[in-house]
């Protein structure tokens, strides 16, 4: 496993300023509240939160989604994958919804998260942030604001890692098979 | 009776009621045993079997069997029991009169007879009913079963629930000087219990039947047994309190007798828990705890219990295989019973001498049958064992129709090679010959 | 599966950790019982069948309303006891389910071992709703969350927080009533010895059966001691059909020594000591109506846990294909 760093804490600070100044224009009329998706979108949906916050005056509501009970693959996996809370205790209906992920690959976690996410109610409007889009999409899902792209190709991994999770710095890593 | 003269050979010949026990030479002649000495002379013409490394004992007689016919032969018929019978060493077999209908008159006794001279397989002795059909009630003619060729009295299966119809029945059968076998449970002490009553039975959600209910009634019929002077023998006896019963009342001189199964001194109730509710671990009386296998292993011993005694009872799988609390009670063992015993022996519970004693003087003796001995011109009935053949219990291979065996799937040493009723050759294991 | 059991038969055969995987998904399963539409998809298009020998409205609902939140098909299928004189055995009518290609089975039966039974002879994965005296373990299951419930709320933690399993461990729990004949005495015998709680039992001596000190608690034939200190009590429900084996003099003298009243409550029972009862509630026998409706009866959150906890059953044993491997965390 080889990892290389592709991005370091000051770049990611940089993409998520102006991500969060990007939002702010996108989201203009609409009442925003922002739901990271578990476990990859919630520290950076509370840092975006908190960029918005300095950017507009304002504090958004904030909440988390887990996506494990609406995932396709259920049937294909050796066991049940392990549930996390969800929690979003707001109304979503009539929000302009932020849904935050930290990397943006086939599309299907976002799959899963907009279908968990009306059930909760009628948003009058959804965005998705992420804060790297690595393409490979396998269905239509498009973000609306990106921190970076990054082509990667299949085989290899790509990780954040965020000090609210222990890391020493933050820092985007990715993952390849091949000589340390 | 075959006229045959065979000679075997090389083999350790144990026949406790003549003491003996070393390599000897058994001589059949015209179907008797004409002779048994360590240094014979064997003219050619002779037939010679080769049992080096064998035992050669009298043939095993089971005082306790269930062969279903009339009425139940797709369990199993006296001919496919007589030669489960054989596999097993055993050259004699008492069938119980629990069939459909029951063993309460000679028809059914002349049946069972007829079937048995119809197989020429191992010797079957009937066992008449105590009371009529069964019920309890009344007591069947015991001249009449008697006459007709029974060996012993019974209700096995059902305990004789009325104590005065047990008295009148010792009593009764004094006159035909008949031994009353007798299964032992109060029903209402049992009630729904499937299992043995203890920690076992608690963990498993299971109810249990106390190790009392079959002592109070030991109790009972050792008190009525004194007051009658009847010959009384308790079947498949599974518990300390009745140990202790049987053995003080032999100390004060009664004529009570007693028998044990296999599966009594092998497995526990325990066994039930780790087998997963396997109604193969299922029978009547159940399978008890250790501290009471302990006490029928040492009544064994010390000849408290008299002999060994299978309790074959096949069934069907309709009957066996559903649920624990429906199955039906009974385990088949006349194929296993020598291979089981013989773990005893290797695990210190008893000598090999006793082994054998316990299934050939000491049955012949507890219901006054012929044979349990290699005497000097009785008939033939031989067994050849190999106490060192491994072999895998697989009951589909069995030549009982029952295939419900706590032993099955399981490794065990120690099977019949020959066996010989009459001194005919009427059992041989594929693969023995020498 | 959960851990490596592909069938829940009992929670003697599971670990703690087991348990505690289960317990932990229900605390997420339950906040979708909270949501203003309760049906997640996670079980679309899996067939979860009740095979109920024996009659139970309530936790056959139960299960069946777990089954449809996770959007799955529940079918209720409810036998006339087996009987071999009545025509079809156990083995045949599991067999004749399974030809309709369940994905669960979900069984009742009266007689103790029958779920393991029919685990052992179909392809598809078994859950036991309750087997003659032996288990019961979703109810084992769901007393645990609640009990985890109270003693965290007790505990001081704030009303939101998720329930803390650590907190059963070195709490008394007892239970009163017919244990011998009662699978819910023994699932929670199991769970709670496992995370470390401490059991007593109570009840008249004709239902106390021997050796359940071996599986752990302690034996009181007096109601007083055996509640005195705990932090919860479990009364079982007395039956008054046991036909042929009198256990009691009747229901009258039980209630009298056995059952619990407000001032027995008040004047022996600890005031954090929560009272649980797996239902149907004999009113007057084991509880009196002041008592299954007061203040310390955690009753009716033991239903409401009771679906959650089902939830997380089907799901976690409805989750898969068994004979792969476990893939690396999903492509996102």
């Amino acid at each position: 496993m080889r990892e290389e760093a592709v991005m370091n804490a000051q770049a990611i600070e940089r993409h998520l300023k102006r991500m969060a100044l990007e939002i702010h224009e996108r989201a203009q009329g609409g009442e925003l509240a922002i739901v990271g998706i578990r476990r990859g979108g919630v520290h950076l949906a509370k840092r975006l939160g908190h960029e918005l916050a300095l950017a507009t005056g304002r504090e958004a509501p904030l909440g988390t989604l887990d996506i494990a009970l609406y995932r396709d693959d259920l049937s294909e996996r050796a066991s049940a994958p392990v549930v996390g809370p969800t929690d979003i205790k707001f109304s979503v209906s009539g929000k302009t919804i932020l849904l935050v992920d930290d990397v943006l690959y086939t599309g299907r976690t976002v799959r899963a998260a907009l279908d968990e996410l009306v059930d909760f109610g009628r948003p009058r409007r959804v965005l998705l942030a992420v804060l790297i889009d690595r393409g490979g999409r396998e269905l239509p899902i498009a973000p609306d604001v990106v921190g970076a792209r990054l082509e990667v190709p299949e085989p290899e991994q790509v990780e954040v890692r965020l000090t609210e999770e222990g890391a020493k710095g933050d820092e985007v890593i990715v993952k390849s098979r091949g000589p340390a | 009776m075959s006229d045959e003269t065979i000679f075997i050979e090389g083999g350790r010949v144990i026949d406790p009621a003549a003491g003996t026990d070393g390599l000897r030479t058994v001589v059949i002649r015209a179907g008797r045993i004409a002779e048994v000495s360590e240094r014979v002379e064997r003219p050619r013409e002779a037939r010679a079997i080769d049992a080096r490394g064998r035992w050669v004992v009298p043939g095993f007689i089971d005082l306790h069997a269930h062969l279903r016919e009339p009425g139940q032969e797709y369990k199993e018929t006296v001919e496919t029991g007589a030669r489960a019978a054989l596999a097993g060493g055993f050259t004699a077999v008492c069938a119980m009169p629990n069939t459909l209908p029951p063993n309460d008159n000679a028809s059914v006794t002349e049946l069972v007879l007829a079937r048995a001279a119809e197989a020429g397989l191992a010797r079957v002795y009937p066992v008449g009913c105590i009371s009529k059909g069964l019920k309890g009630e009344e007591l069947a003619e015991y001249g009449e079963l008697k006459e007709a060729g029974c060996v012993a009295l019974s209700d096995d299966g059902r305990p004789v629930a009325s104590p005065a119809l047990m008295r009148r029945a010792l009593e009764y059968a004094r006159a035909f000087d008949l031994p009353v076998s007798v299964h032992e449970e109060d029903l209402s002490l049992v009630g729904k219990g499937v299992m043995h009553e203890g920690e076992t039975s608690t963990r498993l959600g299971l109810l249990g039947a106390p190790a009392a209910a079959e002592e109070v009634m030991v109790l009972r019929d050792i008190a009525l047994a004194e007051l009658t002077g009847g010959r009384l023998h308790i079947a498949h006896l599974s518990c300390q309190g009745s140990v202790r019963a049987v053995r003080e009342a032999k100390r004060r001189g009664l004529a009570v007798t007693a028998e044990a199964t296999p599966h009594h001194l092998a497995l526990r109730d325990e066994d039930v828990a780790r087998s997963g509710y396997d109604s193969s671990f299922k029978m009547n009386p159940p399978l008890r705890s250790a501290a009471d296998v302990l006490a029928v292993r040492e009544g064994l011993a010390d000849g408290t219990i008299d002999c060994i005694a299978t309790d074959h009872a096949p069934h069907s799988l309709v009957e066996k295989e559903v649920e624990f609390d429906l199955a039906a009670n009974g385990v088949v063992g006349l194929e296993t019973a020598f291979a089981v015993c013989l773990a005893l022996v290797r695990e210190g519970a008893l000598s090999e001498r006793r082994l054998v004693e316990a299934l050939t003087a000491a049955p012949a003796r507890t219901f006054g049958l012929p044979g349990g001995a290699l005497a000097k011109d009785a008939p033939a009935d031989v067994a050849i064992l190999d106490p060192a053949h491994e072999w895998r219990c697989d009951p589909a291979g069995f030549f009982t129709k029952g295939r419900n065996s706590p032993w099955k799937g399981a490794s065990l040493r120690g099977r019949c090679t020959h066996a010989f009723v009459g001194g005919r050759l009427v059992h041989e294991l594929r693969g023995a010959l020498r | 599966m959960i851990g490596r059991h592909r069938h829940l038969i009992g929670l003697e055969d599971l670990s703690r950790e087991e348990i505690l995987q289960i317990l932990t998904l229900s605390t997420s399963m339950k906040e979708v019982l909270r949501r203003p539409l309760k049906k997640v998809p996670t079980l679309r298009g899996k067939a979860i069948v009740n095979l109920f020998f024996e009659a139970s409205t309530r936790t056959r609902t139960s299960f069946e309303t777990a089954a449809k939140i996770l959007s799955a098909d529940a079918v209720n299928w409810t036998a006339a006891t087996s009987s071999v004189s009545k025509g079809e055995t156990l083995l045949d009518t599991a067999r004749n389910i399974e030809a309709m290609r369940p994905d669960v089975l979900v069984i009742r039966h009266p007689a103790g071992g029958a779920p393991g039974f029919i685990a052992a002879r179909v392809a598809c994965a078994v859950v036991s709703a309750g087997d003659g005296a032996h288990e019961h373990p979703s109810q084992g299951l769901l007393d645990l969350y609640t009990l985890a419930e109270h003693l965290t709320r007790v505990g001081g933690a704030p009303p939101q927080a998720p329930p803390d399993f650590d907190t059963l461990a070195g709490k008394t729990v007892t239970i009163v009533g017919d244990v011998t004949h009662s699978r819910v005495a023994r699932s929670n015998l199991h769970g709670l010895t496992k995370l470390g709680a401490k059991v007593r039992v109570c009840g008249p001596p004709t239902m106390i059966p021997p050796g359940i000190e071996a599986l752990g608690a302690s034996v009181h034939y007096h109601l007083r001691p055996a509640v005195e200190g705990a932090d919860a009590v479990m009364m079982l429900r007395i039956q008054h059909e046991r036909i042929g084996d009198p256990l009691l003099p009747g229901t009258r003298e039980y209630s009298k020594v056995w059952g619990l009243n407000e001032r027995k409550v008040k004047e022996w029972l600890k005031p954090s000591c929560a009272i649980l009862h797996p239902g149907p509630i004999n009113r007057g026998v084991e509880l009196s109506p002041e008592v299954a409706d007061g203040p310390q009866s955690v009753i009716l959150e033991q239903v409401e846990n009771g679906v959650a906890v089902r939830m997380a059953i089907l799901y976690l044993v409805s989750g898969g294909a068994p004979d792969q491997s476990t893939e690396g965390a999903a492509r996102a």
